[in-house]
């Protein structure tokens, strides 16, 4: 037992380095290739897709705005930044609740990568303050797999939400 | 002299259980009635969160009642009372889980088949069914012929989980309430149900054989 407990603890430390060091290299350009190697898909989060309404249209802003949904879209593997991809996001917000269809919109991503779109103040409800965005091949080009995100806010007071979608090709 | 100051003193100390207790009740329901998140709720939902917010709140008079510890309504007619108020509680809560349904059905499916990403509802749904339990054991009580102890020592049990199981699903959630008058009432309802089973010594049957 002790000597399984030990390399376990072993185990579990050189994991940490590891992970540490390819953060670390992530982090800096000249080892940026090869740690994009590994650039896992994220994955689909539980209660991501709940009330979802398809294909939310591309819209300048979500009803009057006031809160800003950001994030990037990068592709699984060499983390390539994807230009163009579809993210159609709702919430409870001070103008309706998830279900309601003006809840939702969509927006594309620019050249670098980047989403971002205006919305309504996002407001607690069934217990937590949080978003729901959605990366749907049925509305895009269908090169990579559908990934619905359910993030939570830190705070019912920030204005903004930041979401980081990585894609898988299909 | 003292002998005929003693039932004042006793109206006296009456009058502040009955209104510490009205304002352990009372408080926290007018505080989530003035809650900001209301007005960003359509009327469905703003039920379903109050009777949430109520069933809380009865949980409180259950072990108070049946213990008898309410002046007024102590032995049998606390014992009454503690069944009407069981059947508003398990009315309460019916309400709660449609009100919710209503309003979002996927994230209370999620909750109920204990897939959702919210901690607090497994929680929320362990009471639940624990509520539903604790009620059919009172309905079916002349039909069980279960001894007293054994009754008192499953029922306790079950009224046990519905408040840890309650207690951890407010506390967790971001809701209407506010989170000092819940956090005080959540503690009052644990001490109130501890109250009433060490009072009761409803694990007595588990002692019977022992020496």
């Amino acid at each position: 037992m002790t000597d399984l407990s030990k390399t376990r603890r072993a185990f579990i430390t050189t994991g940490a380095t590891v992970i540490g060091a390819a953060s670390l290299s992530g982090a800096s350009g000249v080892f940026r290739n090869a740690y994009a190697q590994s650039l896992a898909p994220t994955p689909t989060m539980r209660g991501g897709a709940n009330n979802y309404l398809p294909g939310a249209p591309v819209v300048e802003r979500i009803g009057g705005g006031g809160f800003l949904m950001t994030g990037t879209v990068h592709r699984a593997g060499d983390g390539a930044p994807l230009a163009g991809r579809r993210i159609q996001m709702w919430a409870h917000t001070t103008e309706g609740h998830e279900r309601d269809v003006h809840s939702h919109g969509a927006t594309l991503t620019n050249e670098d990568g980047i989403f971002q779109l205006e919305m309504p103040q996002i407001v607690p409800a069934f217990g937590q303050a949080h978003g729901h965005l959605a990366y749907d091949t049925e509305y895009d080009d269908g090169k990579f797999e559908t990934v619905f995100m359910r993030p939570v806010m830190s705070s019912a007071k920030d204005k903004t939400l930041h979401v980081a979608f990585v894609l898988q090709p299909v | 002299m003292v002998d005929r100051q003693r039932p004042r003193y006793g109206a006296a100390l009456k009058f502040l259980l009955w209104c510490g207790l009205m304002a352990a009740v009372v408080i926290p329901v007018a505080i989530a009635a003035s809650s900001p998140l209301l007005a960003w709720r359509d009327p469905i939902y703003v039920a379903a969160g109050f009777a949430g917010v109520i069933a809380m709140a009865l949980l409180l008079l259950q072990p108070l009642l049946v213990g008898g510890y309410l002046p007024g309504v102590s032995g049998l007619r606390g014992r009454r009372i503690h069944r009407w108020v069981g059947g508003g509680l398990l009315a309460a809560v019916v309400l709660h889980v449609a009100g919710l349904w209503l309003t979002s059905p996927p994230d209370v499916i999620d909750a109920l088949l204990l897939r959702s990403p919210t901690p607090f509802s497994v929680w929320g749904v362990i009471a639940l069914w624990a509520v539903f339990a604790a009620a059919l054991l009172a309905a079916f009580r002349p039909r069980l012929r279960l001894s007293v102890p054994l009754w008192r020592l499953a029922h306790s049990a079950l009224a046990m989980l519905i408040v840890v199981g309650s207690v951890i699903h407010a506390l967790q959630i971001d809701g209407t309430m506010g989170a000092v008058s819940k956090a005080i009432l959540c503690v009052l309802v644990i001490a109130a149900t501890g109250w009433v089973i060490l009072d009761l010594r409803s694990w007595a049957v588990l002692r019977r054989n022992q020496p």
